[in-house]
């Protein structure tokens, strides 16, 4: 095994130039270091000025995920032994604007994120003297897989219709409003739908499924986007069928 | 929001999708042939439809066109067809328990039973099709 390996890192920086230009590093390969480690050695120790995101450096914060020769991936949750020889190429996720080196604009995403309430929704809260919303495991089970979403962004990046059509909410977004509407204390769920029926919303994806290969935390948001249609399906035709039925 | 930012800032880059994005990735790839094989799907309903018109016209209208559908060159490009078609439902039909999440007894039905449930109705189909064209 050789004692280092090439980093292609993508580097933009604005006040200086126009168009994003690669620039190779040579990084030592030590045993159980993730690609992070590798961007910061660099950092570290090569060049003081590349400027990435993150934080926990434990598949939690969701701040890291880049493009890894092509793929996005959490840039923690990645050994850099796997990719051996190199050279390894490391570039802001797609999908979003590049601020600078490996830094995206997200602003569009926590835009989309807040848009769909992705938060209990309550016709009427109880008093506080009441106690908790109580709530079984079955019930927790039904959800809980798409609470696991960590924001990491990774399956807008793998999304080519988010690529082509900016306007779709995308399938973190839509993910996390199936957690709450499957959530038994929630009550949102039509205000939810009021928002996802539309064309940007879950009519907008024509299942490509890369969103769910690529999700870190196993949400399958792919699988939640379908279920979604599913049942703004049936819910058209109940509503069509029998008119009289409350909403 | 501050007041200084400005969603579109001119020295942001932004990459360009190109026109090719699909062959970049084997994943794309399968993606954009499941969804284009669609359309031969809707060519051997109108095929069956034409099949149905030419039946209605008459012994000599059938025969002709079965003389068509004889002919080498029409035999291969239904062949391709028919690999098409099949590449379409195949890859449909495996997304199907993606979407479907059917529960009896409180549990959820796995995803092999619903694969399975659909590959029996894809097959109860075609014999029930092939007995009515071909007869008992």
């Amino acid at each position: 095994m050789s004692d280092t390996v090439t980093m292609e890192v993508l580097r933009y920086r604005p006040e200086e130039e126009t168009e994003p230009t690669y620039e190779s590093f040579e990084v030592p390969v030590q045993p159980e270091w993730m690609i992070l480690d590798g961007l910061n050695h660099i950092k570290d120790q090569l060049d003081g000025s590349l400027s990435y995101r993150w934080a926990c450096r434990m598949g939690v914060c969701g701040s890291c995920g880049m493009l890894v020769n092509g793929r996005p991936v959490l840039t923690c949750a990645t050994y850099m032994e796997s990719l051996l020889p190199g050279p390894i190429r490391v570039e802001p996720l797609r999908g979003f604007p590049v601020i600078r080196d490996l830094v995206g604009d997200i602003t569009d995403f926590m835009g989309k994120l807040a848009a769909v309430k992705p938060y209990i929704v309550r016709e009427e809260e109880k008093p506080v003297e009441e106690g908790e919303y109580l709530q079984t495991p079955e019930e927790l089970a039904e959800y809980k897989q798409y609470s696991m979403c960590i924001n990491c962004m990774l399956c807008y990046s793998a999304c080519p219709i988010y690529r082509i059509e900016p306007d779709f909410i995308g399938p973190a977004a839509i993910a996390l409003a199936q957690r709450y509407n499957l959530d038994s204390r929630d009550e949102g769920a039509q205000e939810r739908m009021d928002v996802l029926s539309q064309h940007a919303g879950i009519w907008g994806c024509t299942l490509v499924g890369e969103c769910s290969e690529v999700c870190p935390k196993d949400v399958d948001p792919a699988g939640a986007i379908q279920r979604y249609k599913v049942s703004a399906t049936v819910d058209f035709f109940k509503s069509v069928l029998m008119p009289w039925r409350k909403e | 929001m501050n007041p200084d930012y400005r969603p579109y800032h001119p020295k942001w880059f932004r990459r360009r999708v190109p026109i090719f994005w699909w062959l970049r990735q084997a994943a794309y790839v399968k993606f954009i042939s499941r969804e284009l094989t669609c359309l031969l799907v809707a060519y051997v309903a109108i095929l069956l439809l034409v099949f149905v018109a030419a039946v209605d016209r008459g012994e000599a209208s059938y025969l002709a066109l079965v003389g068509w559908l004889s002919q080498p060159m029409v035999v291969a490009f239904h062949v391709a067809v028919l690999l098409g078609t099949l590449f379409h439902t195949v890859t449909w039909l495996n997304l199907a328990p993606m979407a479907l999440v059917v529960k009896v007894g409180g549990r959820r039905v796995p995803a092999r039973a619903i694969l399975l449930g659909h590959y029996f109705a894809w097959v109860a189909c075609t014999i029930a099709v092939a007995w009515a064209l071909v007869g008992p």
